[in-house]
């Protein structure tokens, strides 16, 4: 039987595998709530995570490598942003571009940091880490970037549900040509909502490469990207039940870890298929009343707009 | 990394220079290439031969020249690969399990270029294969983890349940029993060659649950820094990671092709060379232990250099008898050892492993 040691383990496990899922598919969720569609999350997360690595090992300060992955998100998302928003790209097109993209330029930028062994945030924060009791352990593991994927949610959902600004930008999703109609500048806002959630990618990207795991190697993000973006949609665009699927996602493949490593008689082909069975079928038991998911679906999502049509 | 990139850059802006000084000078350099399925990167499988392509290039000074290209996927892709640098190399090595089937196809419209493919069993008149024996190192592995652990609990993240893993965790598990009768190996296996995320999620799990020992059969080097941030001993697999764990990596089965890729251009270069099977050990020099971290005690290192000349001399055979299975059935009886058919096919844990196949 598990005893306290393991389920605090497994507590603290399951906050970190969900925080990156959390932090990106908070930033797609605001992305696609303005009514822009980007699915380059994957490649903005590498990027973040290379430039955050790349950062770090310059400055010896995990701080400003967050920082950098920010901006290198912010700055990826920017180039979706002028290609969709401007130029008026295919959105579905230069999403799946920015991922292919982020890829290579992941792998580029960071060919001469390769190999740079580097010091994880936990350790940073707590240097005496390695030293400590297990249960002392499992504690200093939880970051604050794991802190700020629990507090983030209910602060996207209240910005989106109860402040003005936030009423604008489900505006501007729901139907671009009235919110222009009422004065408000679509593009600018889209934007906004567009760079805030590269910056958030970004992060997320670099939480991978600064503490879950404090390394850089190619792919690292491996598929995260798009399990964050199954997310929003499956969370119907609620910010909370995003968090929550992404909890469920994450404690889900421990319990997997945990299971196996305890000699349970299961094939792990089958255990390996239940975090993303699982995760479907609550969320889809969640979100079962179709008439509310269409409602809350931003009805102008991944429709361009110029304000002559 | 840094060093191959320029210098294939370089090469591709010298190469018709250097074909024309070739040609002006002696006989041209006898040309060698490699296909890899990964980036270089600084750890890890294609590390590990292109670390033998430098040797090789090394060795034989202006004689030899080697190119190759990284990041192959298996399949059609490698195919168009193989064929182009089929038609301007005398050599030509493949080095993942997935290009088997276009390796050969090349090979029949290719008969006098030399090929020779990696982990594969299939062959033709010009493409041979090799191979580690992956399992004499882990079973040193798993000596030195029934040494130094205390509580006897191994931890073991796995890829796929494919022979080439599960014999690999059967070996380790026979050379900790020998060291200590009660130990065990937990294991997880993560479905996946490459998520450094769910290597560390599952060293986590591992150490969790008590192991104070724990290696991988996976690509990254997550688990051997999972074990640095929580002061638990890790052994890595394919290349030296202690970089990546100073304080608690103890030591890495590390692959070296250098021997192999010398012999086998030597054998090309001199006229002698014929489709083969190699499948080496540590005898062979292709199975190394990297260096033993300081924290390993002097009396533990000298018995682990022993057990390594005796598997080199063939006295110690890590799947001697008796081996019993985890259903209780005998797979090799006192004084007998299981026969190299059944360890490349093998497909059941031994007594012990808390895991399934």
């Amino acid at each position: 039987m598990p005893d306290g040691g393991i389920l605090l383990a497994m507590l603290v496990a399951t906050l970190r595998a969900a925080t990156p899922l959390v932090l990106a598919g908070l930033g797609e969720l605001v992305t696609e709530r303005a009514g822009v569609l980007n699915l380059g999350i994957e490649g903005m997360m590498l990027v973040g995570a290379a430039v955050g690595f790349m950062a770090t090992v310059a400055t010896g300060n995990p701080a400003l490598g967050m920082l950098a992955a920010m901006l290198a998100g912010a700055a990826m998302a920017l180039v979706f942003g002028f290609l969709t928003l401007s130029l008026l790209a295919n959105q579905v097109a230069t999403g799946l571009a920015l991922t292919i993209f982020g890829i290579g330029l992941s792998a580029l930028l960071v060919v001469d940091y390769q190999g740079h062994p580097i010091t994880g945030l936990a350790t940073v924060i707590s240097p005496g880490l390695s030293q400590a009791s297990p249960m002392v352990q499992q504690l200093l593991l939880i970051d604050p970037l794991v802190v700020l994927a629990l507090v983030l949610p209910f602060v996207v959902q209240w910005f989106l549900g109860r402040t003005r600004a936030g009423l604008v930008v489900r505006a501007v999703g729901e139907s671009h040509d009235v919110a222009f109609a009422l004065g408000y500048r679509v593009i600018r806002i889209r934007y906004l909502c567009v760079v805030f959630g590269g910056a958030i990618s970004g992060l997320a990207g670099a939480y991978l490469s600064l503490a879950y795991t404090p390394m850089w190697t190619e792919n690292m993000v491996a598929g995260r990207g798009w399990i964050a973006l199954a997310l929003v949609v499956f969370s119907t665009w609620k910010p909370v039940l995003l968090a929550v699927g992404a909890l469920l996602f994450g404690f889900v493949t421990i319990a997997q870890f945990q299971a196996e490593a305890m000699g349970i008689n299961v094939p792990s082909q089958l255990l390996a298929t239940l975090p993303y069975l699982a995760t479907i079928a609550v969320l889809v038991l969640i979100s079962r009343d179709a008439t509310r998911t269409k409602l809350n679906a931003p009805a102008a999502l991944g429709r361009s707009f110029h304000a002559s049509t | 990394m840094n060093f191959s990139r320029r210098t294939l850059l370089r090469t591709a802006t010298l190469a018709p220079t250097a074909g024309l000084i070739g040609h002006a000078l002696a006989a041209d350099p006898y040309k060698v290439a490699f296909v890899y399925v990964a980036p270089i990167g600084d750890a890890g499988w294609t590390y590990q031969h292109d670390l033998g392509r430098k040797a090789l290039e090394a060795s034989f000074g202006g004689a030899v020249k080697t190119s190759y290209v990284e990041n192959v996927e298996e399949g059609a892709d490698s195919e168009r690969v193989i064929r182009q640098l089929a038609t301007t190399n005398q050599m030509v090595f493949t080095t993942s399990f997935g290009y088997m089937n276009p390796t050969l196809k090349v090979a029949k419209s290719f008969p006098k270029v030399h090929f020779a493919h990696a982990t594969g069993y299939k062959r033709a008149t010009n493409v041979a294969t090799y191979s580690a024996r992956f399992y004499e190192g882990r079973y040193l592995a798993g000596l030195l983890a029934g040494r130094m652990s205390k509580s006897g609990v191994i931890g073991y993240v796995a890829a796929f349940p494919i022979p080439e893993v599960v014999g690999g965790i059967n070996a380790m598990l026979l050379g900790a029993l020998s060291a200590n009768p009660k130990a065990t190996i937990k294991m997880v296996w993560t479905s996946s060659w490459f998520d450094p995320g769910k290597e560390r999620a599952a060293a986590d799990t591992l150490i969790a649950q008590g192991a104070d020992i724990i290696t991988h059969h996976t690509d990254s080097t997550a688990v051997v820094q999972a074990g640095e941030e929580k002061g638990v001993y890790s052994i890595a697999y394919n290349s030296d990671m202690s970089a990546y764990g100073p304080k608690t990596c103890l030591t890495a089965v590390t692959m070296v092709w250098d021997g192999y890729y010398i012999n086998a251009v030597k054998s090309g270069m001199a006229g002698t060379w014929k489709s083969d099977d190699v499948w080496g050990g540590i005898r062979a020099g292709m199975i190394k232990m990297a260096k033993l971290n300081p924290v390993v005690p002097a009396d533990v290192a000298a018995e682990i250099a022993t057990k390594t000349a005796a598997i080199g001399a063939g006295t110690l055979k890590p799947f001697a008898g008796p081996v019993t299975a985890q259903d209780g059935s005998t797979k090799a009886a006192v004084g007998a050892a299981l026969a190299d058919k059944d360890i490349a096919s093998i497909n059941w844990f031994v007594l012990g492993v808390q895991g399934k196949v």
